[in-house]
């Protein structure tokens, strides 16, 4: 047995997927299926912009495939030597990735018209060609990137934290059934990716606060300590760009990539907003 | 922001360990600047799914945060220091119900307290877990404190700034730091009085790992070259448990074992059946025949091994490289409240049911254990520059027990933020603002980046990247031999070389991802060296770092902190003496019951009762000091003498004898590791 130790390379190559480039391909085997994979190839349309105030434009790329591809398998690929379709050289399209295991949100896109993370595009389930677009209700900054600063900022608004004494320690927190752990939980899987935004009607501008900063205000106004200062964030879900700014076309539970219970969070705090409105005030 | 009577300090990094600085920092209302190339939010912390460690005994076990420290130190085959590890151990349970205050949504029990439960390297239920992405759900708890923080104007964020260089003075002192805007590539200069380095790990070092993109290491390789003293470069833990995947490897978390995942392979080598049709008489778990007391449970590096091993030998599933995860055996509905997410993220990825079908894992490089040295307050060799997280080396040893990362980020953070604000305090601070080191080093930095978008050659730096990934995995990973690894590193000074002819491959400048990926790749490249010239010059076999050519672990020789200092020509390597006083070191085989062998626990139980102290859980048994507090109690050395003649006594009365111990680990029913 060769005494030369390669994990990554063996192991992709044990799952029968074809390695793209001769620097991965590991010499002492032939990868199954490389012969027919040879043939085949991908088709990706990206939408490209240079900058800010640049125009768009697509650009076509055609790869050679492989299985078990992924779309930022496939954008590496083209990053790597950024030759068109047609022969033209490009400069390297530009997107936004992190982990890859769609738990940091960032490489958020528009897939073939659907808004998604592209770690977890699968290639053998995407028609071809693949079209690749930057998120549009956010400040596009080159390529696939946006900038998404403005989800941040609403969660500053809505002072989406618990609000401890200090960080001193103090013990542990207060009781709590597992069954309200497991809903509060849900809320707190956001990733603040922004599907729920891009996909949402009403939200663009600054005329509705969407459904990520409802979903945070729930998490924060289920929790024991939470709650003592649940005001302050219903009275941020009130103003203009509030929650009665929801036009109920639910397309955000849809596409929401954690599963999170987008529509029940506005609902239930749809609810408090509206009993904090009418009542809010006897507490001054 | 007036620098000459409030204290300000740079944060590198916004994962757990940064973020639990700033949180620090900014509550003794000081100002702090953070800087992450991403929003923070998406720190590779989010990646963690398992749990976080800590010793409450609330499930009656006898369980204490002694018991933590020597499963720590046992676990990272004696090569901690000793005393910041307990300092760790013991702040953990306070760091736990901490982030509870915060709103973790931990798992709970039918009382409503908080659930543990078991992890790799232990046999107690001590890890606290949220659902299968703990690390998610700490790392946006620190988040949002922060951010509460940021509203009230005493964080300010650079997110999207990649850190270039440190500012030094003509002492070597650290006096701030240059970063580079990545949309527009503007660099500039940031006094500071103290600089927290908390970039996590070097992963991409090796091409394809668990580490998210951003894990270059190239900061800290920056402050490396700049003087800061590197440890324990080549102890790199490779995860037993990794999904392979082209653009990455996808973790698949130890809790899949902890909660009773079986690994194994059909006795039949090539056997063509699906895992179903197997009977259980054909299928060999190999992890639990040949180490009955922890079964599927041994720490990483011995499972990374049997795994390899098993695979070597022509027993991987089909054949080729991978051997089952099974957890099919346990109902769907367990599954999914334990492990949902990690479940979640295989049949993303492969497509396959993990509820159904058993899954085919492979080991892929996962953490550093090594890293920027540090002092028990987090203080690197450059006055002014601290580190915490997973890029510094202090508490893992020579391999990290599951689960004790994200402690160790939070507590290295917890640590580093009074120590910053102490020496902040004190530093004397004429002389820096007014001197010309800021434009130097800001007009170098802009030199480099000229340089680098000027110059026209053949080299592809994405294929420069490839090689140096591929070379490092093959040969700096789970098995290492001297032959090969200076092969390594020759290849590594040949990549350096090549890098010289590079070509940026980006002609639009704006936001391009080139100029910083060039500049990572250099900066890669030398702690690349690093790694494989510490793994060359450490003839021993310890803890994730194995050589079939020296099997065994040499306290004489190695039981040492390696340290890197960089040289133009190649690192200076040099090995310092550690501090094992607390517990002594000894043979480490988890083929046997460690608790049979030192039963400390009980001792402990024994001195509380003397003392007429309960011995309830976890949480009575913390330091009583504030933890949070300027230091922790043990950096005094009054206190730490004490400690440790009662923790020195207490074992010497129950470690057996060196002789008692000395079976071989084949008589203790432990394989080999000469088998190689």
């Amino acid at each position: 047995m060769s005494t030369q130790i390669n994990p990554t390379n063996e192991a992709n190559i044990s799952r029968g997927t074809a390695m793209g480039t001769a620097t991965y391909a590991a010499p002492s085997q032939t990868p199954d299926g490389t012969t027919e994979a040879a043939q085949r190839f991908v088709e990706i349309k990206i939408a490209r912009r240079d900058n800010p105030d640049s125009a768009q434009r697509w650009e076509t790329f055609r790869i050679p495939y492989r299985r078990n591809l992924n779309i930022i398998s496939c954008l590496m690929e083209i990053r790597k030597n950024p030759v068109m379709a047609n022969g033209e050289r490009t400069t390297p399209p530009v997107w936004d990735m992190s982990c890859l295991e769609q738990v940091c949100g960032i490489c958020t896109m528009v897939i073939n018209g659907k808004v998604r993370q592209s770690c977890s595009a699968l290639v053998d389930q995407l028609d071809q060609p693949i079209t690749l677009q930057p998120m549009t209700k956010f400040p596009n900054v080159r390529d696939l990137a946006v900038d998404r600063s403005q989800m941040f900022d609403h969660l500053k608004r809505v002072h989406a934290w618990v609000e401890i004494d200090g960080t001193h320690d103090l013990g542990a927190g207060a009781k709590m059934s597992q069954e309200d752990v497991a809903e509060r939980y849900a809320y707190s899987r956001c990733m603040t990716c922004g599907c729920c935004l891009e996909a949402c009607p009403q939200y663009g501008g600054d005329n509705y606060i969407g459904p990520q900063a409802i979903a945070q205000v729930r998490l924060f106004n289920m929790h024991p300590t939470g709650k003592m200062t649940r005001d302050e964030r219903l009275e941020a879900l009130m103003q203009d760009d509030g929650i009665q700014n929801c036009g109920n076309s639910q397309n955000c539970v849809r596409v929401c990539p954690m599963s999170i219970p987008l529509t029940k969070a506005i609902y239930e705090e749809n609810r408090e907003t509206i009993i904090h409105g009418l009542f809010g005030w006897l507490k001054r | 922001m007036s620098s000459t009577n409030g204290i300000k300090i740079a944060i590198i990094g916004g994962g757990l360990a940064g973020l639990a600085a700033a949180m620090k920092i900014a509550e003794q209302g000081h100002t702090v600047e953070l800087f992450s190339v991403v929003p923070v939010k998406r720190s590779h912390s989010v990646c963690a799914q398992g749990g976080i460690n800590g010793a409450v005994n609330t499930k009656g076990e006898g369980d204490s945060t002694h018991e933590h420290f020597d499963d720590t130190v046992y676990g990272g085959d004696f090569l901690a220091n000793q005393p910041p590890v307990k300092a760790m151990c013991e702040m953990a349970p306070a760091i736990i119900y901490l982030f509870d205050r915060m709103g973790v949504p931990f798992s709970r029990t039918k009382e409503g307290l908080l659930d543990f439960r078991r992890f790799g390297g232990t046999k107690h239920h001590r890890t606290a877990f949220a659902g299968a992405s703990t690390g998610q759900q700490l790392l946006y708890a620190l988040d949002e404190q922060v951010r509460r923080f940021e509203a009230d104007g005493k964080v300010k964020k650079y997110e999207g700034w990649e850190m270039l260089s440190l500012v030094l003075d003509d002492h070597g002192v650290c006096r701030g730091l240059t970063a580079m805007n990545r949309h527009n590539l503007e660099v500039q200069v940031f006094p500071a009085d103290a600089v927290i380095m908390a970039t996590g790990g070097p992963g991409l070092i090796f091409g394809r790992s668990t580490n998210s993109m951003i894990c270059t290491g190239s900061a800290v390789s920056a402050c490396y070259q700049q003087g800061a003293h590197y440890a324990n470069g080549e102890f790199i833990q490779v995860h037993p448990t990794s999904i392979p995947g082209e653009d990455k490897l996808r973790l698949m978390s130890e809790s899949a074992r902890g909660e009773g995942g079986r690994v194994w392979v059909p006795k039949q080598p090539k056997d063509k059946r699906a895992p179903k049709d197997i009977p259980e008489n054909e299928r060999w778990y190999f992890l639990e025949e040949k180490y009955p007391a922890y079964g599927n449970l041994v720490p990483r590096d011995i499972a990374t091994r049997e795994i390899f091993q098993v695979c070597l030998d022509g027993f991987g599933v089909a054949g080729e490289n991978q051997v089952y995860l099974d957890l099919s055996h346990i109902p769907a509905e367990t599954l999914d409240r334990k492990l949902g997410a990690i479940l979640e993220i295989y049949e993303m990825f492969v497509g396959d049911d993990p509820r159904h079908v058993p899954m085919r894992i492979f080991p892929g490089v996962h953490y550093s254990m090594g890293g920027l040295w540090v002092d028990e307050n987090q203080r690197t060799n450059i006055p002014g520059l601290l580190a915490a997280g997973e890029c510094d080396y202090s508490i893992h040893g020579a391999n990290r027990l599951g689960a004790n990362s994200l402690v160790s980020c939070v507590y290295g953070g917890f640590i580093a933020a009074p120590a910053a604000i102490e020496y902040a305090k004190n530093v004397e601070r004429n002389g820096a603002e007014g001197s010309n080191i800021y434009d130097a080093e800001l007009n170098r930095q802009k030199e480099i980046n000229d340089t680098l978008i000027k110059q026209q050659g053949t080299e592809n730096q994405y294929l420069i990247h490839e090689e140096m990934g591929k070379i490092m995995t093959d040969n700096v990973t789970v098995v290492r031999y001297n032959d090969r690894l200076q092969a390594t590193d020759n290849k590594l000074q040949e990549l350096l070389d090549r890098f010289r002819h590079l070509s940026i491959n980006d002609s639009n400048m704006w936001a391009t991802q080139a100029l910083p990926h060039a500049r990572q790749l250099q900066n890669m490249l030398q702690l690349a060296r690093v790694i494989t010239l510490g793994a060359l010059n450490r003839d021993e076999s310890r803890g994730a770092h194995y050589k079939p050519d020296f099997p065994e672990r040499d306290d004489e020789n190695f039981q040492k902190t390696t340290i890197a200092e960089y040289s133009d020509e190649a690192p200076v390597l040099s090995y310092q003496a550690i501090d094992v006083s607390l517990i002594k070191p000894r043979k480490r085989d988890y083929s046997q019951n460690k608790a049979a062998k030192q039963d400390v626990p009980q001792e402990v139980k024994a001195q509380a009762a003397a003392n007429g102290l309960p011995v309830k859980d976890g949480a009575s048994q913390m330091v009583e000091q504030g933890w949070d507090a300027d230091k922790p109690n043990t950096s005094n050395p009054a206190v730490w003498a004490q400690n440790k003649e009662k923790v020195n006594e207490s074992v010497a009365g129950i470690t057996p004898s060196s002789q008692e111990q000395g079976k071989s680990l084949e008589d203790a029913g432990g394989k080999s590791v000469k088998e190689y």
